[in-house]
């Protein structure tokens, strides 16, 4: 596949995640561990839902509702046990390992021949370009969902919830519920992208999450600088820029990695990579005040 | 309208460090009154007004609202009935969210937050309406974050915000200790008028004597998690405002 275009692709699969800790992080302030899990938790259920017969829309719903249930269970953790959100993950994120290996059977499936969903939609007849654009749909319908939901009453009480807990409280939100939900949502969106890697890069793994919360993480971190930059309020714009957030990312490794930079060394690249977004701007803010 | 009976709050229960803020108070509040409770650090006033809010719950005695039993009704279910305003600005409104986020959030209050948008052209009409009865100039910056308000301004919103939606109690805890004397005064006027405005019962904590004199229709003095004055308005009036400071002599 052409360079930039598989890189497009892998970014583009990357904006489940990316809207995921958008919502943990931005909208929740939760920094969110689970991330790691249940997006390998997507891609062990569609590998072996895939290989075993099913249609890739019925493991599309799997894959959701298992998402749904690993956040909900940090989310639970967190609010009822009163437990460190970091630690809430971490023990979530642990225990899926083990789920993930139990659903797989193996650490690895391999998907040759297997009809995926950029096989069941045809757009186009070249299988490159038609990823891409399943992808693209796809996405597109996710971002409108998640921003229409953030602009309905109940998306407003999911922001306040982040934002004062005590004013949305005394505003008649029960603000553990909300976070629940919110985690649930956020790893369902996740999982989504554990589904949609798996059947773009043809297999699932096992360890296929290792760095994956680093991603996200950069992605919104990318996003927020512009956020913050240009004083946006308006949410679709946020949602946008999370999304080009994951594509930017991916192309920043990708052309580290096309640089000559030896593929070892990608995830010490990759973690200066964010620290760089992250720290940059803090440090000139230093100096100039 | 809101009657406590033999409430005790316990603090840290059996440990070194253990506060017994609140010590049996019984206290009816009828509907329409509003009651200003001042007391020192510490005297378990604002614990009090938690006990009615929710956000605390008694370790023994009732508290009933409205004729129905709350004492184990967490703060988000009272909501139905009671509207707050805290001492700190940024706490009864969300920064991040805009004003008229944060307005539509109070205009259903009392109602489920459901899964439709309902910011529409309407609601925003009726805001900015209401937000230029303040005449602060911010009924044009509908769109704005909350965050970019002053203390004032804020306080003066989540008065408003708390009459969006169907009210009956208002709890004030020290709504002006954060602000300036003019925002401060400007608050106070705008609370006194909504309450008078909108027949709501109301629950004013305040350590400045000047708006305890002022404002309210019964004086309460607390001490020590205990009620050890309460003047009802008759005899309110012939209150001296250096009677009041005597109270704290």
């Amino acid at each position: 596949m052409d360079f930039y275009l598989a890189t497009l692709v892998q970014g583009l699969c990357f904006s489940g995640v990316a809207l995921g800790i958008f919502i943990s992080m931005k909208i929740f302030n939760i920094p969110d561990i689970t991330t790691g899990g249940s997006y390998t938790l997507g891609g062990a259920v569609t590998g072996m839902m895939l290989t075993h017969n099913h249609s890739a829309y019925t493991v599309l719903l799997v894959v959701i509702v298992a998402g749904a249930i690993s956040g909900a269970i940090t989310g639970v953790i967190h609010t009822k046990l009163k437990i460190n959100a970091l630690l809430a993950g971490i023990i979530v994120m642990t225990g899926l390992y083990s789920i993930n290996l139990t659903v797989m059977g193996r650490s690895n499936i391999p998907l040759n021949n297997i009809p995926t969903l950029f096989s069941l939609i045809n757009i186009s007849s070249n299988p490159n370009q038609n990823t891409f654009l399943v992808l693209l749909l796809f996405v597109l319908l996710l971002t409108l969902i998640i921003g229409y939901l953030l602009k309905t009453d109940f998306g407003i009480s999911m922001r306040a919830t982040g934002s004062s807990e005590t004013m949305i409280r005394a505003l008649g939100v029960n603000t553990d519920a909300m976070k629940i939900i919110g985690l649930a949502i956020a790893n369902a969106l996740t999982a989504v992208s554990g589904y949609l890697i798996t059947q773009s890069q043809g297999y699932a793994d096992i360890n296929m999450g290792v760095s994956i919360v680093i991603v996200g993480l950069g992605s919104v971190v990318i996003a927020e600088v512009f956020i913050n930059w240009l004083h946006i309020t308006s949410i679709w714009l946020s949602l946008s820029l999370a999304l080009l957030g994951a594509i930017a990312f991916e192309f920043a490794v990708a052309v580290t990695l096309d640089l000559g930079v030896d593929a070892t060394l990608l995830q010490l690249v990759t973690a200066i990579f964010v620290l760089l977004i992250v720290g940059l701007p803090r440090l000139s803010f230093k100096t100039s005040s | 309208m809101i009657d406590i009976k033999q409430a005790h709050k316990i603090f840290n229960k059996g440990k070194a460090n253990q506060v017994n803020a609140i010590n049996g108070v019984d206290l009816h509040i009828d509907s329409k009154e509003f009651v200003v409770i001042v007391g020192s650090n510490g005297s378990g006033k604002t614990t009090l007004l938690n006990l009615v809010a929710g956000s605390v719950l008694p370790s023994s005695g009732s508290i009933s609202i409205d004729g129905n039993d709350v004492t184990k009704l967490p703060d988000y279910k009272r909501s139905e009935w009671i509207a707050r305003v805290f001492q700190n600005p940024l706490s009864g409104t969300a920064s991040d969210l805009s004003i008229l986020d944060n307005f539509r959030l109070a205009a259903i209050r009392t109602k489920v937050k459901g899964l439709s948008v309902g910011i529409n052209e309407q609601f925003k009409k009726q805001v900015k309406d209401k937000i230029a009865t303040l005449g602060m100039g911010l009924e044009n910056k509908l769109e704005q974050p909350m965050g970019t308000l002053s203390g004032g301004q804020r306080q003066a919103l989540t008065l408003l915000m708390s009459v969006m939606d169907t009210c009956q109690v208002l709890l004030l805890d020290e709504p002006t200790a954060a602000l300036d004397p003019h925002s401060a005064k400007v608050v106070m006027e705008t609370a006194d008028k909504l309450i008078k405005d909108f027949n709501l019962t109301a629950i004013l904590i305040t350590h400045n004597l000047k708006d305890a004199f002022t404002y309210g229709t019964r004086i309460i003095q607390m001490g020590e998690g205990k009620i050890l004055k309460d003047m009802p308005s008759e005899k309110e009036a012939a209150l001296k405002q250096n009677d009041l400071f005597d109270w704290f002599g």
